[in-house]
């Protein structure tokens, strides 16, 4: 176990470890994502409140949760940079940035287009949306201080300082933000027992939130292995795997 | 005198005059946060016209959110001079610890702009026709809040001192930090003015202050580092 988490800090030995994985991960994740969407908007009795306008939740609910999740992979790949000087760390903290972001920004925007019949308007201050706008904004500051340095070594060290500035200050926003406004509804438990959902509803949304999970993934090993080849162009392995490439074309 | 026949006490002292000395010797440190605050905050009557009742209302966010970009503005002074002729280099080699040190230059540096805002402040609610109960509030927040946010915009200037054009960056690195102060900073007046009790909001501003004044010099030393090499 322990040798083969130590193995994936490699770059050479991530990418080698990810190559079968990658077609897996994409076809398991297209399925359910393809199952979740037919048996959600199409099968799952209406909302006796919401009626069909509920059924954006199947990708809403997912992205914003998976989105602030990246926030936190970031946030760790950063401090496992700065304490262990870990590359392949640094490489998933870079390549995970702006997928969190579009992750973000599209539980934003199914949001805004889930409020408009439900609330009655796209955007409202609230907790929630103003917390998951605010991480949107800590995603591109952390992208923009990389972006803005000509050094990738200090570029990365400085985006893993502000990652990890950004991931103590989360908590707080939230915490101010919900005291200073709250319209959001609370959180409702999904499935199981005890919660009013029927079985109908919430299996389709466990499709969805793995597959939306999934993909996340797919986009982060598929974004780090190029990123591998790049900064690791010089070394024996990757002149011998573009060789190969070459000889197969 | 060698520096290590001070101590720690005594090059704390040195720090913080040296600091101030700075400051006095060019004004403008000091004069051009405030006249930014003055003049930015009488834009906004300018902007639209607004009953005296809409600018009451609205007075305590625009004068929080302006001295929250002047204290940002006034940052570049911070760090920039001491990178430009390497006495900031020293001050990380120093057998000192860092953290006070890093702790004093940010306090010095809001005696000397944050300080005033907060002494202009009911000037400027005076030209929003900020009703009379939340004058007290506003100052005794900005007086809480100013130097919390001088400690998290240091976090950015330390990030971007090593960069040549870094003003609009660090607006984006910042600004999203500072969230929490804003709305509890602001909040204050609002509890005041809807007559609540304001211990809560008083404590959170403190607590704020406190966990930027303690967390923060960690943060800008690692930052300073990566910024200096």
């Amino acid at each position: 176990m322990w040798q083969w988490l130590y193995k994936l800090g490699s770059p050479r030995h991530f990418y080698e470890m990810t190559t079968g994985l990658v077609p897996w991960l994409t076809g398991v994740s297209l399925l359910l994502l393809a199952a979740g969407v037919v048996w959600g908007l199409g099968f799952a009795p209406p909302d006796y409140q919401m009626g069909d306008n509920f059924r954006i939740i199947y990708i809403h609910v997912p992205t914003s949760m998976c989105g602030m999740g990246a926030y936190v992979l970031l946030a760790t790949m950063a401090a496992m940079h700065m304490i262990w000087n870990i590359k392949m760390a640094d490489i998933v903290a870079k390549v995970s940035a702006p997928v969190g972001a579009a992750y973000i920004a599209l539980g934003l925007i199914t949001g805004a287009l889930w409020g408009k019949p439900t609330w009655g308007t796209y955007w409202t201050w609230d907790a929630r949306l103003t917390s998951s706008l605010i991480l949107l904004f800590l995603f591109l500051g952390v992208m923009a201080l990389r972006a803005a340095y000509d050094s990738e070594s200090a570029g990365s060290k400085a985006a893993s300082v502000l990652a990890i500035v950004g991931v103590v200050n989360v908590p707080i926003i939230y915490f101010s933000v919900q005291w200073w406004n709250t319209l959001h509804q609370g959180t409702s438990k999904l499935g199981g027992a005890g919660s009013a959902n029927p079985p109908e509803i919430w299996i389709p949304a466990f499709f969805t939130g793995f597959a939306v999970i999934g993909l996340f993934f797919v986009a982060v090993i598929l974004r780090s292995r190029n990123e591998i080849l790049y900064r690791e162009r010089r070394t024996q392995w990757v002149q011998d795997l573009l060789q190969k490439e070459l000889t197969h074309a | 005198m060698s520096r290590s026949a001070l101590g720690l006490a005594g090059s704390l002292g040195t720090t913080l005059q040296r600091e101030l000395q700075l400051a006095f010797s060019s004004p403008g440190r000091i004069v051009n946060p405030l006249m930014f605050f003055v003049i930015a905050v009488s834009m906004f009557p300018l902007g639209g016209r607004m009953s005296a009742e809409v600018l009451g209302t609205i007075a305590a966010g625009v004068i929080w959110v302006t001295a929250l970009l002047a204290v940002m503005l006034s940052m570049e002074s911070l760090f920039r001079s001491d990178f430009d002729d390497g006495s900031l280099e020293q001050l990380l080699l120093s057998p000192q610890p860092l953290y006070f040190h890093l702790q004093v230059k940010v306090l010095a540096h809001w005696l000397v702009t944050g300080l005033p805002l907060v002494v202009i402040s009911p000037l400027l609610g005076l030209l929003l026709h900020l009703p009379e109960a939340g004058y007290g509030p506003l100052m005794l927040g900005l007086l809480l809040g100013t130097p919390a946010l001088s400690m998290i915009a240091a976090i950015g200037t330390a990030l971007t001192v090593g960069l040549a054009r870094s003003g609009l960056l660090l607006a984006v690195l910042v600004l999203p930090l500072s969230i929490p102060v804003l709305v509890f900073g602001a909040g204050l007046v609002d509890t005041a003015l809807n007559g609540l009790p304001l211990t809560g909001v008083v404590a959170v501003l403190a607590a704020l202050l406190v966990l930027a004044g303690t967390l923060a010099p960690l943060a800008i030393g690692a930052a300073l580092r990566i910024s200096v090499h």
